[in-house]
């Protein structure tokens, strides 16, 4: 099992294993996470009851989690990756890196978007400092950050380490950011609206928000992984066995 | 080797005094800029007294650290320090030292002064002047990664506060928020203890952090 785990591991390490191994999965990949995205979707916005508070217009929950959801994930994903490139130096988590920092960008600035738009009716108010809304807003920073630092740097494989240190260096950045900013704000304002109510959520509401959460994690994958393949063909346009597989 | 380096580092920054000068002027200008853009009234100017002299002492840290390895790098000085074999992390370890002796403690020292400029209560001192003492240390420090990533780039300057600011987020909490503790009379023991774990922290992992981030945009 370990030992089955390892090769995998070293096999998608090289570029043209994982672009072979992606040409196979991405079409499932593809079906995959747009039926479960347009099946959570429709489900979630269409057919799910409505909240006996909110109304409809606790609906955006439906993006709003999984958007959140994704881009922290992303987020731990590309400090890993960082890891991994700065230690073992492997080219495919250097292309991970380039892969996952823009799309995690969107999909924070989704969150933070989805969540003034949800925070109106609700909270009546666009924008608090609350903890988790500045948490999210920071980690939106260290994700434009990387992305700012790659794009500076023209030379890839070192504009693409530095964004593995600075990655790094983010992800143990954003445990201190999550806790320092929760204890600055119990301290300032009585607690708002929590957002963990998922076990207490009826089955109705919380079975499309999962399908629409693995949907969504899903086309992130999807989205990372065309262009981590697209990166190898830029990267890679000189090497043999590019040339003979396309 | 490390008091060598320090010895250096010190000597370089002597020499040049506009490089201790400037920053202490900017960050008095920009502290008395808040009271002639908000509102000259004492008890308004109190309240936002800890934000303003934090803010504008990790503005101060930031700018002055674009310039912490440029000089060496231009030099040539730099690729020297990457290929001795001396260990780079003392070297980055100087380094910081000499800037944080050289920009950070004289901030610290006149940031009293400042905060009675803005009419901070008393009883708000000591943990500002403990606070920045120990919170410029790790602004330093994180400064130093980012000056590190983005040496020899063109335009680092927008850039290295792009990266770095993200990460004052931590320290600027806590240290403005102890003050505020302070003077509405709270204990500060814990916050500053936390503020002491993380300048240990910042400056046992940062050389590190630094070195590797020489050795990237160095390119080997």
């Amino acid at each position: 099992m370990w030992s089955t785990l390892v090769r995998w591991y070293h096999q998608l390490g090289s570029p043209r294993y994982f672009y072979r191994f992606s040409t196979v999965v991405l079409p499932w990949l593809w079906v995959l996470a747009i039926v479960l995205t347009a099946v959570g979707l429709v489900w979630g916005l269409a057919f799910a009851p409505e909240d006996y508070q909110q109304g409809n217009s606790y609906r955006i929950i439906f993006i709003h989690v999984p958007a959140a959801g994704a881009a922290l994930t992303g987020y731990v994903a590309m400090g890993v990756a960082g890891l991994v490139a700065l230690v073992w130096r492997m080219k495919m988590a250097e292309i991970m890196i380039r892969a996952i920092a823009p799309f995690g960008a969107v999909l924070a600035a989704v969150a933070l978007l989805t969540g003034a738009i949800w925070g109106k009716p609700t909270w009546g108010t666009y924008w608090v400092w609350d903890a988790r809304l500045t948490s999210m807003l920071i980690m939106l920073f260290l994700y434009l950050g990387v992305v700012a630092l790659m794009k500076a740097i023209e030379d890839d494989r070192q504009g693409a380490r530095a964004a593995s240190l600075l990655s790094v260096v983010g992800v143990i950045n954003v445990v201190v950011v999550k806790y320092s900013v929760e204890w600055w704000n119990s301290l300032h304002q009585g607690s708002t609206i929590n957002l963990t109510r998922e076990t207490t959520m009826p089955a109705e509401m919380l079975v499309p928000l999962l399908v629409s959460m693995a949907g969504i994690y899903l086309l992130f994958a999807v989205s990372v992984l065309v262009r981590a393949r697209a990166e190898i063909l830029r990267r890679e346009r000189k090497s043999r066995w590019l040339q003979e597989e396309v | 080797m490390f008091l060598a380096s320090l010895h250096r580092e010190l000597l370089l920054v002597w020499r040049r005094p506009a490089e201790i000068i400037n920053p202490l002027f900017f960050f008095v200008m920009v502290c008395s800029l808040f009271p002639l853009a908000v509102s000259p009234r004492p008890a308004l100017l109190a309240s936002i007294a800890p934000g303003i002299v934090w803010v504008a002492a990790l503005l101060a840290v930031l700018l002055s650290s674009e310039s912490l390895f440029r000089q060496d790098h231009d030099s040539g000085a730099l690729e020297q320090m990457l290929v001795a074999p001396q260990s780079l992390y003392l070297a980055a370890l100087a380094k910081m030292l000499a800037h944080w002796l050289l920009t950070g403690l004289p901030l610290v020292a006149i940031a009293p002064v400042l905060a009675y400029m803005l009419h901070l209560p008393a009883s708000g001192y000591t943990a500002l002047f403990v606070g920045l003492l120990l919170g410029t240390p790790v602004l330093t420090a994180v400064a130093a990664i980012g000056a590190a990533l983005t040496v020899g780039l063109r335009n680092a300057g927008v850039l290295l506060a792009l990266l770095v600011l993200p990460l004052y987020v931590p320290v600027l909490v806590f240290g403005a928020g102890v003050v505020i503790y302070a003077v509405d009379g709270l204990a500060t023991d814990g916050v500053l203890a936390l503020l002491a774990a993380m300048a240990i922290a910042a400056w046992t992992l940062a050389p590190a952090a630094v070195a590797a981030g020489l050795r990237i945009s160095s390119g080997n």
